[in-house]
């Protein structure tokens, strides 16, 4: 063992710096090593798994960072799968080449480059919904910032948000530092956070899954929210909206629901046994403000809906194919669904990609809605029930977002104006006094 | 015309030299900020519309985004980044995409963290030298 820096390095970790396996390997080393020291690690940890989003094109440096690797011999250490990109392989109409050719011919080379480097080329935000995902406890690579939430929540597993090249550098080493969302002390809860004062029938509801991630981003940043009240049998797509909005209106990389998540088995686990720093209770009227701000505008005419923000699941479409059975959505309103090809090829088995296709819905796979702009007529109001659509849409395209519930998206798309669940709107539903 | 010397610490090492461009509020490189021209396109932000090209940039923070390695690389690939970035904390984005961009352009730009006291000592105009081992030596901007 040699240090650089009181960080403890082994006879592995030394070569690569040195060079012993080419010039790409050294430079990942060395960038894993910078960021343990900026972050004060005083050692490496081995990794597991991986899910990088430097796949997702974002300018020539991203290419050429690639093409270094490639050509340079290196090689990933532990499983590495991409995150959703900028175009979609399968699908070439939705962003047509010709309207945008830098970019769009950058984004397919990017995405050839890693999977010439030898990553699982699954391009999707939910990889956690794929079979082979990592287990409690193991350290891992995330990038993505719901994938990481869902990851280190749902999953068990430890990782911090990695941002481009760090992340691709510690799959090529497979070693990250030992720091933060990877240490107990870094997992522990901080914020307690309570829903005596909201009604159990909403809490059951999808809608308030999002609207509650949305409201803990905010007030929780970036410490550990501990959710008490959650019912027992919340379900992954429940969590994976959670994670979702709290992870893009916050920066929360974790967080435990007790009863619910693997870490917290009850309040002691959540909190290891020491006190919240702070109590804090939903209330109705908090509810009902950030359900209203991920809505722009009113009702009226619908251009379109977007949903599958992160990647829709299998038993979301469950959801979505008897709701569109043998209707049609209305011929001035566009209805995409984003998943991953995992996803897609299971409901093709299933017969629903043909139902859906009948009733005017378009499916989407490798990348997403909010940052292809190039999907054909993304403008306008658009309808959503992801929380983190309408949080981060309107500042990347021209888009007036309204928030809703599958449901009502549903209906909306047939109807061709947005159309209210009343029931869901009424506050008394959410708690509040009439 | 006043000049002084203060240490800042190196997240990544760089020779450069400088006008200072002070920033007041934290920036995002990826969002709010353009790398193929180097301008802030934050609307929120109160330099918005000014173009970091060839400047020492001094800034609280970073906004944490995933993608702020690939826009400060891609700034510096460009042309177009700033000749050092000295920040409020200690940023691993902004470092690595420093690194990132000098092992495959060859163009190195400090990285740096300054004290508060340092950064309230500065004003935008202000001329800045920085030694690979984060020793600055400001040269204050004459003021009529």
């Amino acid at each position: 063992m040699s240090e650089i820096e009181g960080l403890q390095l082994d006879d592995r970790d030394r070569a690569l710096l040195d060079g012993a396996e080419g010039e790409a390997m050294s430079l990942a080393m060395r960038v894993v090593l910078r960021a343990a020291e900026i972050t004060g690690a005083s050692s490496l940890q081995d990794i597991c798994f991986a899910h990088i989003d430097a796949c997702f094109y974002n300018g020539q440096a991203h290419v050429d960072f690639a093409r270094f690797m490639v050509d340079k011999g290196a090689r990933l250490a532990v499983p590495t799968w991409t995150n959703t990109s900028l175009v979609s392989q399968v699908d070439t109409e939705i962003r047509p080449e010709k309207n945008d050719p830098v970019v769009v011919s950058g984004a397919r080379l990017l995405m050839e480059l890693y999977e010439q480097l030898g990553c699982e080329p699954v391009w999707t935000c939910a990889p956690y919904q794929l079979p082979g995902r990592p287990s409690l406890g193991d350290h891992i690579v995330g990038s993505e910032s719901n994938a990481v939430t869902f990851y280190n929540s749902v999953v068990g597993a430890r990782t911090n948000k990695y941002g481009d090249y760090l992340d691709v550098c510690a799959a090529l080493v497979g070693r990250v530092p030992f720091s933060g969302l990877h240490t107990d002390e870094g997992r522990r809860g901080r914020l307690l956070f309570t829903l005596d004062a909201i009604p159990w029938e909403l809490r059951h509801e999808d809608i308030f899954h999002h609207v509650l991630g949305h409201r803990l981003g905010r007030v929780a940043q970036s410490q550990v929210p501990v959710i008490q009240g959650l019912p027992p049998d919340s379900n992954e797509d429940q969590l994976k909206a959670i994670s979702a909005a709290a992870a893009a209106s916050g920066a929360v990389g974790l967080f435990h629901a007790v009863g619910v998540t693997p870490e917290a088995p009850d309040l002691a686990s959540a909190f290891q046994g020491v006190e919240p720093e702070a109590e804090i209770g939903i209330t109705p009227a908090e509810l009902i403000e950030a359900r209203d701000s991920l809505s722009m505008g009113g009702g009226g005419r619908l251009d379109m809906v977007a949903i599958g923000t992160p990647h829709f699941s299998f038993t979301e479409f469950a959801r979505l194919v008897p709701l569109m059975d043998g209707r049609r959505v209305h011929d001035g309103t566009l209805f995409y669904v984003s998943t991953s090809r995992h996803v897609y090829a299971l409901i093709e088995e299933q017969g629903w990609t043909a139902i859906l296709h009948a009733a005017g819905v378009r499916v989407v796979v490798d990348t997403c809605t909010y940052f292809t702009p190039a999907v054909r007529g993304c403008r306008g109001r658009v309808m959503t029930n992801s929380a983190k659509w309408a949080y981060y849409a309107p500042g990347l395209l021209a888009v007036e977002s309204v928030f809703g519930t599958l449901e009502e998206c549903v209906e909306s798309a047939v109807r061709g104006e947005v159309w209210r669940d009343d029931r869901l709107w009424r506050n008394n539903t959410w708690g509040a006094r009439a | 015309m006043s000049s002084s010397e203060i240490t800042a610490r190196v997240l990544n090492p760089g020779k450069a030299a400088g006008e200072v461009m002070l920033l007041d509020e934290p920036l995002s490189f990826w969002g709010g900020f353009d790398a193929q021209t180097g301008i802030i396109v934050d609307q929120h932000h109160p330099q918005r519309g000014s173009c970091v090209a060839g400047r020492f940039l001094i800034l609280p923070e970073s906004r944490g985004s995933a993608g702020t390695p690939a826009g400060i690389a891609e700034a510096i690939r460009r042309g177009v980044g700033p000749v050092a970035i000295a920040l409020g904390k200690a940023d691993v984005n902004v470092a690595v995409g420093a690194m990132v961009a000098a092992a495959l352009y060859g163009v190195e730009i400090p990285v740096l963290v300054m004290d508060d006291a340092d950064r309230a000592g500065l004003r935008s105009g202000d001329r800045v030298e920085a030694d690979r081992d984060g020793r600055l030596r400001i040269t204050a901007a004459e003021y009529g």
